[in-house]
């Protein structure tokens, strides 16, 4: 995908090569993982009232 | 003995319905009207829409369900609600008509104890000429069925690009006053992934409609996260990902009209424009089912009841709905979705009226609203459907003179899992959490309370949301331990 200066898309962060490295690595991806999922449950112990 | 009847068997519906029959028992009755056979875990639809998974994964037939779970079960569409009763009798009641059961086309009356409203809404197609699977121009993701169809169209579209052709899609929602933009966002990004699978991206270029003021809106105005140092807004990051698939966005649009290979849109800044299109997806504006009420001498009473989009009132602030945005606040929404008029009545999910919208109001030049409606599905359905059987089972088998437990919006967090595309290892999907879901500037310089917000893009994301598709599809079949799967 080409970045045509001035288009919609010029004045967008993209992420670099390592970001999306990180995204798809297994090994990282699965400390994420388990991440999200305290985040998600520490949620939603906080919204049942 | 009280009888609770709940009207719609949807994820708000469903969830009340379920919990309730198991903590009152055989003394008690749970019936619940829908006019649906089978239950739709509506998160997976979009996998079903770019054919990563069947119909019948997404499904599952209701009537085994409500057996095991002690529920009476009414294949039916519920037509009027007299919580007055009539002049024929005291007790109150709502008119039915089946659906299914041998019975169609029968109408019942069925009286009730407490009534628990989550018919959830109408696809209104209609609002928009040309719009919708059916009458219309465009493809639809909102039911298994529609899903199916937009499979259907797409693996056409997809054959035409492997001829050759070059093909325009445009995905994104179909009218200024539409919520649920996260499906319009999962299927594009899926629409993108599979185009990818089957080898032919380069063949197509993919356009995203929106009436959001900013990408990343999502009806919710919009959030801000922490990362990399910067409190930034997610309008950086839905551009960013938008910018890295190569797909195109036009936003602040409300589609006025569909024709077989163009919209036509309204922009805030009153403009009139087009887009061409080969195959599209927008999804529509929901409204209320249309549900009437009466009161004891057959007057219509309606409009004391439910709001003119249809949605149920309760207990938030209606007089808030026409002050300025700025003087707004989180305490304006219900705590316990309980009708104000009839106290045994309730009001979950999509059917209950919100005071207000939650993105700021914006309207074009020519008067035209282009602003996303507040969502009220997915985890905060469940959530006011699960407060709402509480405070049931308080007062029926505690003798609870209030409701006991509440389902605030401005109290609750929401958990959303944006499908960019499956795979097992090359899936990925946006995790966001966001606490509350209602913004609270008073409390929070950010509206919302940075340590309960975040988001991320990742393969992880894939699993969390496939995770969920399992679990709950687990926990509504009523399967072993289906009540330690939190909401």
């Amino acid at each position: 995908m080409k970045i045509k200066p001035y288009s919609q898309n010029s004045f967008t962060p993209v992420p670099s090569a390592f970001t999306k490295f990180r995204r798809n690595c297994v090994i990282w991806q699965f400390f994420r993982f388990i991440a999200i999922n305290i985040k998600m449950t520490v949620l939603i112990l906080k919204s049942h009232h | 003995m009280a009888r609770v009847v709940v009207l719609g068997g949807g994820v708000s519906g469903h969830t009340a319905a379920t919990f309730l029959a198991k903590w009152l028992g055989k003394k008690h009755e749970v019936v619940v009207v829908t006019p649906n056979s089978q239950w739709n875990w509506i998160p997976s639809n979009i996998w079903v829409g770019v054919g990563g998974m069947s119909k019948q994964e997404v499904v599952f037939d209701l009537a085994p369900v409500y057996k095991k779970g002690n529920v009476d079960y009414r294949q039916a569409k519920a037509i009027s609600i007299h919580p007055e009763g009539s002049s024929d009798t005291e007790k109150q009641f709502v008119t039915i008509e089946y659906t299914g059961q041998d019975k169609v086309g029968n109408s019942e009356k069925l009286t009730y104890d407490y009534l628990i409203n989550a018919t959830g809404p109408k696809l209104n197609f209609g609002a928009t000429e040309g719009l919708g699977p059916d009458a219309g121009n465009t493809v639809s993701v909102c039911t298994a069925d529609h899903a199916v169809h937009a499979n259907e169209k797409l693996d056409e579209l997809i054959a035409q690009m492997k001829s050759g052709e070059h093909k325009k899609i445009l995905i994104g929602v179909g009218h200024g006053m539409c919520t649920c933009q996260g499906a319009a966002f999962e299927y594009t990004f899926n629409v993108d992934h599979k185009l990818k699978e089957e080898g032919v991206r380069d063949k197509a270029t993919i356009t995203y409609i929106t009436n959001e003021y900013e990408l990343g809106d999502f009806g919710v105005a919009g959030m801000h996260i922490k990362l990399g140092g910067y409190v930034t807004s997610g309008k950086v990051f839905a551009e960013s990902l938008y910018t890295e698939r190569d797909v195109k966005w036009i936003k602040r649009a409300h589609v006025n009209k569909v024709e077989k290979d163009r919209v036509h849109y309204e922009l805030l800044d009153g403009s009139q424009n087009e887009e061409t299109f080969d195959f599209s997806m927008l999804i529509p504006p929901f409204g209320g089912v249309g549900l009437k009420a009466y009161d004891k001498a057959g007057k219509d009473t309606t409009s004391k009841i439910f709001n003119p989009g249809g949605f149920m009132f309760v207990d938030a602030d209606y007089s808030k709905g026409g002050v300025p945005y700025e003087e707004w606040d989180a305490d304006d929404w219900p705590s316990y979705c309980q009708n104000p008029l009839y106290k045994n009545i309730f009001a979950v999910g999509i059917a209950f009226a919100p005071p207000h919208l939650i993105s700021k109001p914006m309207k074009s030049p020519n008067g035209t609203p282009i602003n996303p409606t507040p969502p009220r599905t997915g985890m905060p359905s469940a959530m006011m459907g699960k407060a709402v059987a509480q405070s049931l089972r308080d007062i029926i088998l505690k003798n609870a003179t209030e409701p006991t437990h509440t389902a605030k919006m401005s109290e609750m967090g929401a958990a959303c899992v944006a499908s960019a595309g499956k795979g097992l290892f090359s899936g990925s999907a946006v995790a966001m959490t966001m606490y509350p879901v209602i913004p609270n500037f008073k409390k929070y310089k950010y509206g919302r309370d940075l340590n309960g917000t975040f988001g991320e893009i990742g393969l992880a994301g894939h699993w969390v949301k496939y995770l969920l598709h399992v679990a709950f599809l687990w926990k509504a079949k009523l399967k072993p331990f289906w009540t330690i799967i939190p909401e």
